[in-house]
C-alpha cells in the first residue's frame, strides 16, 4: 500500500509549500542561493525560510541589509556571471525602493545586450491586504510587474501552485516574480513531495462552468469560489479560472472560457482603476467579442490606499459577497 | 589612451553630422581612468559602465568595428543595435554594460563580486561611476554590502567635477567622494585622473586587494571631460569657463605620458605617430564596416526580450 493511501493525501500549507519548493531547488541547483532581509538567522518574517540556513550554510542563504536596491542588483549582477539566485523582497511595498533595478535593469538587459546576457533569477515576495499592515505593506502590484518586457509573474493562489511554480521560476532562465500572499500562507492543499514544475503562462480551471466565467487573482480565487457556490444557489453555473500566470497571461484558456459562457467577471485584489483586469478585458473582447452577451465586470479595491483600521480594510478588499453581487448586475437579478 | 581621444572625437563628429543617432556621452579628456585601471584586469573580471562608457568598452578590449556598428544603430554592433551608446556592452569581455541611469552600475557590480565570491573565482568586478553618482542611493546600499561581504570588487570614482551641467560643490557637500568609505569600512584613496601613472598604481593595489579576497576599495580619480555633458562642444558653456577647460588641458594625460615616455627613451616622435595612425586607421575600417553594416529589421524587434529555450 502506498503512502499516499496510507496516510491519505499529503497536505502542506502554502508557507510549507514555498519551503520545500526552495530547499529542492537549492539542492537541485549548485550556483542557486536565496538573498533578502531577514531570510537566514529569522527564516523569512513569514517563516517560509525556516531550518534553510541551519540545512545550507550562510554561503546559501544570505541575509542582506535593508537595501533593496542592492539586494535586487545583486541578483542582477550575479545572474549574469553564472548564478541562480533566488531573491527574497519582504513586502512587495518595497519594490519602490528598488524600481530602477527592477525595471530599468533586470527587466532589460538582456533586450539592451541583444541577448548577450541570460538572467536566471527568481523574485519571491509578498502580497496582499488582510492583516492590518496599513499602505505600506499590504499592496498588490502584480500590474506594475505586468507591464514590463523582460520579466515574467506568477501569483500563486494555492500551496500547490506556490511549489510548483518557485520550481518552475527558478529552472526560468528569466526573471520571474513569484507573487505570494500573505493570507494564504496557512491554507492547506495537497502537496507531492517530489518536485513538479506549474506550466509558466497557464491558467488554470479551478471549477467548471457553463453560464458566467469569473477569472480570478491570488487570493480572490477563493473568495471567486465561494462566490460560484452562492451563485450556484440561484441556478448561475459559474466557471471559475485561477489567471495565476499574470505575464506571460493564458489568453487562450480565457477566451476558450469565454465561448463557453458569453460573460464574465474578473477579480483582483489590486485597486481596480488601471489593474490588470482591465488588461483582461481587452484581450477578451478583441479576440472575443462576438462570444460576448454583456459587459464584462470588474471587482477590484477602491481607488484608494490601503486603510489600516479593521473596520476599513474589511471594506476595502473585495470578497465574495461583491463579487455576487456584480455577477447579479450583469444578469439583471 | 590615444585609441580612446580619437574614437571618441570621430564618433563626436559622426553625430553632429547626424550619421550616428541618439546622444553620445564622450569621455575625452578621462581616459587615463579607464587606462590605467583595465591595466589590470583581463577579460574574465567584469566592468560596470556609464553613460559615458566608450573609453571603458574600448580599455576592456572593445573592437572599433562592433562598436560603430553599435553607435549607427546596426544589426553587427555589439548589442544587435539595440543597446547604444548607453547600453553598450559585451559578456564576452566582462562588460556588464555601460548604463543609462546614474547610478545604475554600482549595484550589478556588487552583485557580479558576490557571484565571483559564491563561485571561488579570482575574478573581481569593477564599477565605474562619476562624481553625480556618488549620491544616489543605490551607490551607498552597493558600498556597504561589498564591504559587509569583503567581495572582490573595486568602486572607481571618476569624479570629473560635474553632475551633468552642476557643479561639484553644487550637488555634494564633501570635496572628496573618497571621504565616504570610511562610512562603510573600506579604504577611500585619491588619486589624480590625469595621470594614468597614478592611476595604474593605486588600481593596481585596489584590484590585488579585492583579488586577495581583502574587500572593496573605493579609488577616487579627479578628472575632466573637456567636452559637453552631451556631444562634442567643449568650450563657451555657461556653467564653466574657457579658462578652467584649458587649464585642464594644460595637464592632459596623453600629453604628459606622451612626453614621459619621450623622455625615458620609450617612445620617440615617430612611434607616437605610428599609435595615432593606427587609431586613425582602426576608425577609418570601424566606420566603414558600420556604415557598410544592414539595421536590424523588424524580426529583430521582439527578439531578445526574454530567453527562449531550454534553461541552462
Amino acid at each position: 500500500m502506498s503512502e499516499a493511501l496510507k496516510n491519505g493525501p499529503r497536505m502542506l500549507p502554502y508557507v510549507s509549500a514555498i519551503t520545500e519548493a526552495v530547499r529542492q531547488v537549492l539542492e537541485e541547483q549548485d550556483n542557486a542561493f536565496v538573498a533578502g532581509e531577514d531570510v537566514g538567522q529569522a527564516g523569512s518574517v513569514f517563516g517560509y525560510y525556516q531550518g534553510l540556513l541551519a540545512e545550507f550554510g550562510d554561503r546559501r542563504i544570505v541575509d542582506t541589509p535593508i537595501s533593496e536596491k542592492g539586494i535586487i542588483g545583486l541578483g542582477v549582477g550575479a545572474a549574469a556571471t553564472g548564478c541562480r539566485p533566488i531573491i527574497d523582497i519582504m513586502f512587495m511595498d518595497f519594490l519602490g525602493e528598488c524600481m530602477d533595478e527592477v525595471a530599468n535593469q533586470m527587466a532589460k538587459m538582456r533586450f539592451m545586450f541583444g541577448g548577450g546576457a541570460t538572467l536566471p533569477i527568481t523574485v519571491l515576495t509578498m502580497a496582499g491586504a488582510g492583516m492590518n499592515l496599513a499602505a505600506q505593506h499590504s499592496q498588490s502590484w502584480e500590474a506594475f510587474l505586468a507591464h514590463l518586457p523582460g520579466v515574467k509573474v506568477l501569483m500563486p493562489s494555492n500551496a500547490y501552485d506556490a511549489k510548483g511554480m518557485i520550481i518552475a521560476a527558478a529552472r526560468d532562465d528569466n526573471p520571474v516574480f513569484v507573487v505570494l500572499n500573505k493570507m494564504s500562507l496557512a491554507m492547506q492543499a495537497e502537496v507531492p513531495e517530489e518536485m513538479y514544475e506549474v506550466p509558466i503562462g497557464r491558467a488554470s480551471i479551478v471549477r467548471e462552468g457553463s453560464g458566467f466565467s469569473i477569472f480570478a487573482m491570488g487570493r480572490m480565487v477563493h473568495e471567486a469560489l465561494a462566490a460560484a457556490k452562492t451563485l450556484e444557489g440561484l441556478g448561475i453555473d459559474c466557471e471559475v479560472v485561477d489567471v495565476r500566470s499574470i505575464q506571460p497571461f493564458d489568453s487562450e484558456t480565457a477566451v476558450a472560457s469565454i465561448k463557453k459562457t458569453h460573460r464574465a467577471l474578473i477579480v483582483h485584489e489590486a485597486v481596480r482603476f488601471g489593474g490588470f483586469g482591465g488588461e483582461i478585458v481587452a484581450q477578451l473582447q478583441e479576440e472575443a467579442f462576438d462570444y460576448l452577451d454583456a459587459p464584462i465586470a470588474r471587482v477590484g479595491a477602491p481607488f484608494s490606499p490601503v486603510p489600516y483600521s479593521p473596520a476599513l480594510e474589511k471594506l476595502y478588499i473585495p470578497n465574495a459577497e461583491r463579487i455576487v453581487a456584480e455577477v447579479k448586475k450583469v444578469l439583471g437579478i | 589612451m590615444v585609441r580612446i581621444r580619437r574614437f571618441e572625437e570621430e564618433a563626436g563628429k559622426l553625430m553632429e553630422d547626424g550619421k550616428i543617432p541618439g546622444a553620445l556621452h564622450l569621455y575625452v579628456g578621462q581616459e587615463a581612468v579607464a587606462a590605467g585601471v583595465m591595466a589590470h584586469l583581463s577579460n574574465k573580471d567584469q566592468i560596470t559602465s556609464t553613460h559615458r562608457g566608450h573609453g571603458h568598452v574600448i580599455a576592456k578590449g572593445g573592437q572599433f568595428s562592433p562598436m560603430f556598428a553599435e553607435l549607427y544603430g546596426k544589426v553587427t554592433g555589439y548589442c544587435k543595435g539595440k543597446g547604444g551608446s548607453m547600453h553598450i556592452s559585451n559578456m564576452a569581455l566582462g562588460i556588464l554594460g555601460a548604463n543609462g541611469i546614474v547610478g545604475g552600475g554600482p549595484p550589478i557590480a556588487m552583485g557580479a563580486a558576490f557571484s565571483n565570491k559564491f563561485r571561488k573565482t579570482k575574478q573581481v568586478a569593477v564599477t565605474f561611476f562619476g562624481d553625480g553618482a556618488s549620491n544616489e542611493g543605490s551607490f551607498h546600499e552597493a558600498a556597504n554590502m561589498a564591504a559587509l561581504y569583503k567581495l572582490p570588487c573595486v568602486f572607481v570614482c571618476e569624479n570629473n567635477g560635474f553632475g551633468e551641467y552642476t557643479r561639484q560643490t553644487n550637488h555634494q557637500a564633501v570635496t572628496d567622494v573618497a571621504d565616504r568609505a570610511a562610512g562603510y569600512g573600506m579604504p577611500g584613496v585619491v588619486v589624480d585622473g590625469m595621470d594614468v601613472m597614478a592611476v595604474y598604481e593605486a588600481a593596481e593595489e585596489a584590484i590585488k586587494r579585492a583579488r586577495a579576497g581583502e574587500g572593496p576599495t573605493l579609488l577616487e580619480c579627479k578628472t575632466y571631460r573637456y567636452f559637453d555633458h552631451v556631444g562634442i562642444r567643449g568650450m563657451g558653456l555657461t556653467y564653466r569657463t574657457d579658462e578652467e577647460v584649458d587649464a585642464w588641458k594644460k595637464r592632459d594625460a596623453i600629453a604628459s605620458f606622451e612626453k614621459l615616455l619621450t623622455k625615458q627613451g620609450i617612445l620617440t616622435a615617430k612611434k607616437i605617430e605610428n599609435v595615432y595612425t593606427r587609431a586613425n586607421e582602426e576608425i577609418k575600417e570601424g566606420v566603414a564596416f558600420a556604415e557598410a553594416s544592414p539595421f536590424p529589421t523588424e524580426a529583430d524587434l521582439l527578439e531578445d526580450v526574454y530567453f527562449v529555450g531550454a534553461a541552462s
